[in-house]
């Protein structure tokens, strides 16, 4: 690292290319995914000529983004990614869009033509800003090089405060070739974001108020505990100890409270647990922490959790009120707001509430074990193939990641996390390619770690080629495809809801993953069998490379239980189905 | 900028009138009004587009909106925007506004006691005889001033209330209204404060 400080490099005159290289290094960033071109290479000289800032050479943007998420979402730091003009900032829109959504703090940077000629359709110039300006927290044209490490700066500040998301800068050729000023982050104080993180006291104490009074209370928790860090986690648990409450979670605050402990009800939502959705439907008091009332969460909205007063933290007032009218908001960082309802529980309270009849209640709701399967002895049921690759790798230091479908829902019920920032998928936007190139980015950021890509076999091929990117960078990621030869979701749907019509959901001409695997120099395995799935499991986690596994399963099998959308959280249905459940109106919302 | 509120969309058929997803949220016509909203942002490239494609992108209206420089030293404009929508819509528009990193501050306009909204018109009517008489006779009421004359036509200009420029066009209509310019609402707020 740089020991200059600094003051000492305030009127150090740089290039905007490496004032770009400078910032980084003393915004602590260490790793930094990209793909070269016509507008970035003076950057990427200086990326040549300095240590302090390794550079992972992607296959395609849209990889480099979704790794620079994948970073930032194990590691809880901003992840950081670097792409040429024209296409190579379009490939990024993808990454920057489902960073937004998933509030993922992440700076990219962008190459541009020279400032004299924009707007000139000149060669790979696109309006970056622009095309952007919908899909990022914020996002900036550098016109003068004396603007640039402010302007840096001032990006990682946004990125990183506030509801954490995605700030793009885009850098003219000629910006990043002339020379200017650089300053240190000290220096930057920015004009008029400063987004409010200390909880309300009077909103703290109706909140406290209202939940010593709970008869059927349930903590519903999201993503944003763990974005606001390892302490907001903590806190979670000590709220949950302190109450005695049941606790559930959105598919992306999985982690934050450990799924071991027994006041764990599992994920909500269209295929979360039967117990936790019935009991976010019959609580008398929700208290939503870092979760934003989301469609696949909340089901039809004038029965969701009909009878409750609900208490919704947010960092973001935007989110409090926008789909389900809460009693009390209380606009905070979720650590900071969970901590203080902790240490007001022991005025208010001092010990767990006395809900032994709502707990009867949960109990039975678990009982109807909404998760069961039949099992097989023939073929693999992915739901087992998850079960036994949780069992075979939950004593080692494990990060998940999925692409989107069948295969993450499975992964979200039956892989357990006990801890944050171990869960990376993508929820929002639902992008289907994101959990292999994710799974890179969290590799990169613990090289010893074990990272297992859950994914699909359509999933997986629309961001294969970083398999190439992982092999060079010897990056060993695990990539278990659950192949069912289909689009398994789409297939579900169009089974459920549009009269068995299979429309364009069948992967017909598959590649054999298999011989990909090792045209890319990886190792390949295929299992079939479920009497040999767990040596097939433990030949992958001992592979010292990346692997690409080939788990055949059955073919049609549904997930499980459900609440089709359009339908009320005691509406779930589960396991067998017919297409006639759902009505005419629930069809159209899917 | 037109004046008539975008219509909106009818609820789908087969879909239960109050909302059951979020999907279905914006479908209700109920309770629809107009708030006029004052944004201070920060005068950078971009922040126009910014709270415009928040709008469009979110389906909001923009019944109109004036921009300009209001502070040279600290780069601030202020955006005052007329809109419309339930209760519930226009307390959304106001959070996604600030949720803009650039804007600094959003004042309700309508819903503040010193909220004063003004709109500038030019309006060109022509005539001969006695609607021209008329016409001038009409813009003393208003307090409109002749700024271009002709032997056949007249410019006014004429400030006040969006509903007073409504009238008074309404009233050069059959006087040979040929045109109308308008700013779109300017607002800010009465007593010593400083709204940024």
């Amino acid at each position: 690292m740089d020991t200059q400080t600094p003051k000492q490099v305030a009127a150090e005159q740089l290039t905007g290319a490496e004032i770009v290289m400078r910032a980084l290094a003393d915004q602590g960033v260490d790793t930094i995914f990209g793909y070269p071109g016509g507008a970035v290479l003076p950057i990427y000289d200086a990326i040549y000529a300095q240590q302090e800032v390794r550079h992972i050479l992607v296959r395609h943007e849209q990889g480099a983004g979704h790794m620079a998420e994948g970073y930032a979402r194990s590691t809880g730091k901003c992840g950081v990614a670097l792409a040429t003009s024209g296409p190579g900032a379009t490939n990024m829109v993808t990454p920057l869009a489902d960073a937004l959504m998933d509030s993922i703090p992440m700076v990219v940077f962008t190459g541009q033509v020279p400032t004299h000629l924009i707007g000139s359709d000149g060669f790979q110039e696109a309006d970056t800003v622009g095309i952007t300006r919908s899909c990022t927290k914020h996002n900036y044209l550098v016109r003068d090089v004396n603007d640039l490490a402010r302007t840096i700066h001032e990006a990682f500040y946004v990125a990183t405060h506030g509801r954490p998301g995605p700030v793009l800068v885009d850098i003219p050729k000629n910006v990043q070739f002339a020379k200017g000023r650089y300053v240190g982050p000290e220096a930057i104080e920015h004009r008029t974001y400063h987004p409010r993180t200390e909880p309300q006291d009077k909103r703290i104490e109706e909140a406290l108020a209202l939940m010593a009074s709970a008869q059927r209370p349930i903590i519903y928790s999201g993503g944003g505990v763990i974005n606001s860090g390892p302490a907001a986690s903590e806190a979670l648990r000590a709220l949950a100890k302190a109450t005695g409450w049941p606790v559930t979670s959105t598919l992306m605050g999985l982690g934050a409270f450990p799924a071991s402990d027994k006041q764990w009800l599992g994920m909500l939502g269209m295929h979360g647990s039967f117990e936790s959705n019935n009991a976010m439907h019959d609580c008398d008091v929700m208290l939503c922490v870092g979760a934003r009332f989301d469609d696949r969460v909340t089901g039809r909205l004038d029965a969701f959790s009909p009878r409750s007063k609900k208490i919704h933290i947010d960092i973001d007032p935007s989110s409090i009120n926008k789909n389900v009218r809460v009693d009390i908001p209380v606009v905070a960082d979720c650590g900071k707001a969970l901590k203080a309802l902790v240490k007001g529980w022991v005025k208010v309270a001092g010990k767990p509430s006395d809900i032994k009849p709502w707990w009867k209640q949960i109990d039975e709701w678990r009982a109807r074990k909404g998760f069961a399967y039949p099992n097989s002895k023939k073929l693999i049921k992915p739901q087992y193939a998850i079960e036994r690759l949780y069992e075979l790798t939950k004593d080692r230091d494990v990060y998940v990641t999925t692409e989107v479908g069948q295969h993450q829902m499975w992964a979200a019920q039956f892989f357990h996390f006990d801890q944050p920032n171990r869960w990376m998928t993508s929820g929002g936007l639902g992008t289907m390619g994101y959990g292999l190139p994710a799974a890179i980015g969290v590799q990169a950021a613990h090289p010893k770690a074990l990272v297992i890509d859950i994914a699909g076999d359509a999933s997986v091929q629309m961001t294969m080629q970083e398999m190439s990117c992982a092999v060079q960078h010897e990056l060993p990621v695990k990539i278990f495809i659950l192949n069912n030869e289909w689009m398994g979701m789409v297939r579900q749907w169009q089974q459920l809801l549009h009269g068995e019509r299979y429309s364009h959901s069948y992967s017909d001409a598959l590649p054999d993953f298999v011989k990909l695997a090792e045209a890319y120099g990886c190792h390949g395995i295929r299992c079939d069998d479920p009497a040999n799935l767990d040596d097939a499991i433990l030949e992958m986690i001992n592979t010292p490379k990346p692997v690409l596994f080939d788990c055949r399963v059955e073919k049609a099998e549904n997930c499980f239980p459900m609440i089709p959308s359009g339908a009320a959280h005691n509406e779930m249905i589960l396991g067998k189905i017919s297409g006639d459940e759902i009505g005419e109106a629930g069809k159209m919302l899917v | 900028m037109t004046r008539a509120t975008r219509t909106r969309a009818p609820a789908k058929t087969g879909v239960r009138e109050d909302p059951a997803s979020a999907y279905d949220m914006t479908a209700s016509d109920e309770g629809i009004e107009q708030r006029t909203l004052a944004c201070i942002v920060d005068n950078e490239p971009g922040v126009l587009a910014r709270v415009v494609g928040l709008f469009s992108a979110r389906g909001y209206n923009i019944e109109s909106l004036t921009v300009a420089e209001i502070d040279r030293n600290a780069h601030q404009s202020r955006i005052t925007i007329v809109t419309s929508g339930t209760n519930h819509v226009l307390e959304q528009i106001e959070q996604q506004l600030l949720r803009l990193v650039p804007v600094a501050k959003v004042i309700d306009v309508s819903n503040s006691s010193g909220g004063i909204e003004r709109e500038l018109a030019l309006v060109k009517v022509a005539g001969k005889g006695d609607a021209r008489v008329e016409s001038l006779r009409i813009s003393e009421i208003f307090r409109a001033h002749v700024i271009d004359t002709t032997n056949e036509s007249f410019i006014f200009e004429v400030t006040g209330a969006s509903q007073k420029i409504d009238q008074f066009v309404e009233l050069m209509r059959p006087l040979g209204l040929v045109e109308v310019s308008r700013t779109g609402v300017l607002s800010i707020q009465r007593g010593k404060e400083k709204a940024g």
